[in-house]
């Protein structure tokens, strides 16, 4: 089975850290991923910018909104996620709008720029069950 | 990390909100901080204990009202508030509680805080140094350090400037859009400042004042945290983020310049470099070009360069006239003149800034851009005179230094030459 495994954490305090605590955390981050990829057990690990960095896509009748941060609603759930490989934020935001298109429901889509990208290697070959 | 070092990470990060909201709440400066001062020695106690609350700040602006401040100094009756017990686990009480912060006040508590450090009365210096201890949080001493003067003496500047914020009186109406708008350049314009003060450091003084430019972008991030369509304020934090990208390739070991064009780029930061160029892209798509945004994308130009003779200078020239248009400046016109140079040659720029002796005779960068130039132009003598001003008015010693290797060139040169022609 694969799991994704998402982080949370206070934007406010992580940008408070300095760059040497940033550096210790990062490292002890790395010895857990370096275990598990020996292991032949991990996959894609991504950063994310900060949310400053967010644009986001929602669903209208008529063409999506498009609008500056995060997707800040808590009546929607984290359903799932893509990387995509944009050249701008513009194809980003088309990209996104046939994903919404495509989709059904209500919601939309948060773009956010990586920082951090490693696409790793799932020895399975990451069949998901 | 340990604990204390989160929880220490946990109170900086906080400082704006709880600090705004304690000023609104107090309505006085000092009480606020003296309130927040407080909620922070019992985060210290309690938190190591109890865990950490949910939301730090939500803790701390309650924990400062109810600190037992003089009551008098409460100018509005508050609704009674729980007390620390209650709220330190994650109930019910703190989650409606920050989210009325959250809400209502949040933003202009902190805009305020911010705003009032940009009093016009207070000189540059001054604002940096309010905004640093109230804001930011810095000691006396570090602040001190530095603008490179005793302790004592920045402790009066502060408490001077502070006087003079208080009798200004604290403005806690709610603001309107145009005055909101007013407010956030004002912010905008004092968070540069701060960068500046961080990034014009060199030798000795960096490693007290490289830190400011990280503040500075903490701030800026925060405010666009909480106005998140300001394409202004997407355009000053990718101007920052991409200035600040090439700290590491900007001095030599001996603590000698590097200008952009001999930097090594590999020594850039990318992460910075693509949060940068990530923001001005969003920026971008509101077509509401300002100052800071046309100055990142021109930060942009010069980061997108894999080597200094890829720069579009053509794109950079065109960006700079935009900006001469937008906000007149001799800076600007100077600044443009050094694109200009690369595109149409010496000759072109050094006409385009002769005309600014006038209001730059006493700028270090106006004496050095024209005596490159003069150099280029083979007219060694008055760009030695040139050099020789620019000298005399650099702000350290590394700027002076770096033009001393252009008059060494020059006399290298006029030797090799008066070599052949005897």
């Amino acid at each position: 089975m694969l799991y994704a495994i998402l982080c949370y954490n206070s934007e406010d305090i992580v940008g408070s850290w300095s760059k040497d605590e940033e550096a210790v955390v990062m490292a002890r981050l790395g010895a857990v991923e370096e275990k598990l990829a020996r292991a032949g057990r991990l996959g894609p690990v991504a950063r994310l910018m900060p949310t400053t960095a967010a644009t986001t896509l929602r669903k209208t009748r008529d063409e999506p909104l498009v609008l500056d941060g995060p997707f800040a609603e808590t009546k929607e759930q984290l359903l799932g996620f893509f990387v995509v490989d944009c050249a701008s934020l513009e194809e980003a935001i088309a990209t996104a709008k046939e994903l919404l298109s495509a989709n059904a429901g209500v919601g939309g889509y948060e773009i956010r720029p990586l920082m951090l990208f490693k696409p790793g290697l799932i020895s399975s070959g990451g069949e998901v069950a | 990390m340990t604990d204390i070092a989160w929880i220490d990470a946990a109170l900086v990060a906080a400082r704006p909100q709880a600090v705004g909201a304690l000023l609104r709440y107090f309505r006085d400066l000092d009480a606020a901080e003296e309130a927040f001062q407080n909620a922070c020695l019992r985060a210290l106690k309690t938190w190591p204990q109890n865990g950490a609350p949910r939301d730090p700040a939500a803790w701390l602006i309650m924990v400062g009202r109810n600190s037992g401040i003089d009551e008098a100094r409460r100018k509005r009756r508050q609704e009674p508030l729980p007390d620390e017990e209650t709220i330190s686990d994650t109930g019910d009480a703190e989650a409606a509680l920050a989210e009325r912060l959250d809400g209502e006040h949040y933003r202009d508590d902190v805009l305020r805080l911010l705003f009032i450090c940009c009093h016009p009365d207070l000189p540059a210096a001054q604002q940096i140094a309010v905004a640093l201890r109230i804001v930011s949080g810095l000691s006396v001493r570090q602040i001190a350090r530095a603008f490179l003067i005793g302790e004592s003496a920045m402790e009066q500047r502060i408490t001077r400037a502070k006087g003079r914020i208080s009798e200004a009186g604290v403005p806690f109406e709610a603001p309107d859009a145009v005055e909101r708008a007013g407010r956030l350049a004002a912010v905008a314009a004092m968070i540069y400042l701060i960068f500046n003060e961080g990034y014009s450091a060199g030798g000795d003084t960096i490693v007290d004042r490289a830190p400011l430019c990280d503040e500075a972008i903490r701030l800026a991030r925060l405010l666009l945290r909480m106005f998140q369509a300001e394409p202004e304020i997407m355009g000053l934090t990718a101007l920052m983020l991409l200035q600040a990208s090439r700290a590491k390739a900007r001095f030599d070991a001996a603590g000698n310049i590097i200008l952009l064009e001999e930097q090594d780029r590999g020594l850039w930061d990318r992460a910075m470099i693509a949060e940068g160029l990530a923001l001005i892209d969003k920026a971008m798509r509101h077509r509401r070009p300002g100052p800071y945004q046309i100055q990142a994308a021109i930060a942009a130009l010069h980061a997108r360069a894999g080597r200094a003779e890829a720069t579009d200078w053509a794109q950079i020239d065109l960006l700079y006239a935009t900006l001469e248009r937008l906000q007149p400046s001799p800076v600007v016109t100077l600044n443009r003149a050094v694109a200009v140079a690369k595109v149409q040659g010496p000759a072109a720029a050094l006409a385009m800034i002769e005309p600014l002796v006038p209001k730059l005779s006493g700028y270090f960068h106006f004496f050095g851009v024209t005596g490159g130039l003069l150099m280029q132009l083979g007219r060694y003598a008055e760009a030695r005179v040139a050099f020789n001003q620019a000298i005399a008015l650099a702000n350290s010693a590394a700027e002076a230094a770096h033009i001393r290797i252009h008059l060494d060139r020059i006399a290298q040169d006029c030797a090799t030459r008066d070599g052949t022609g005897a």
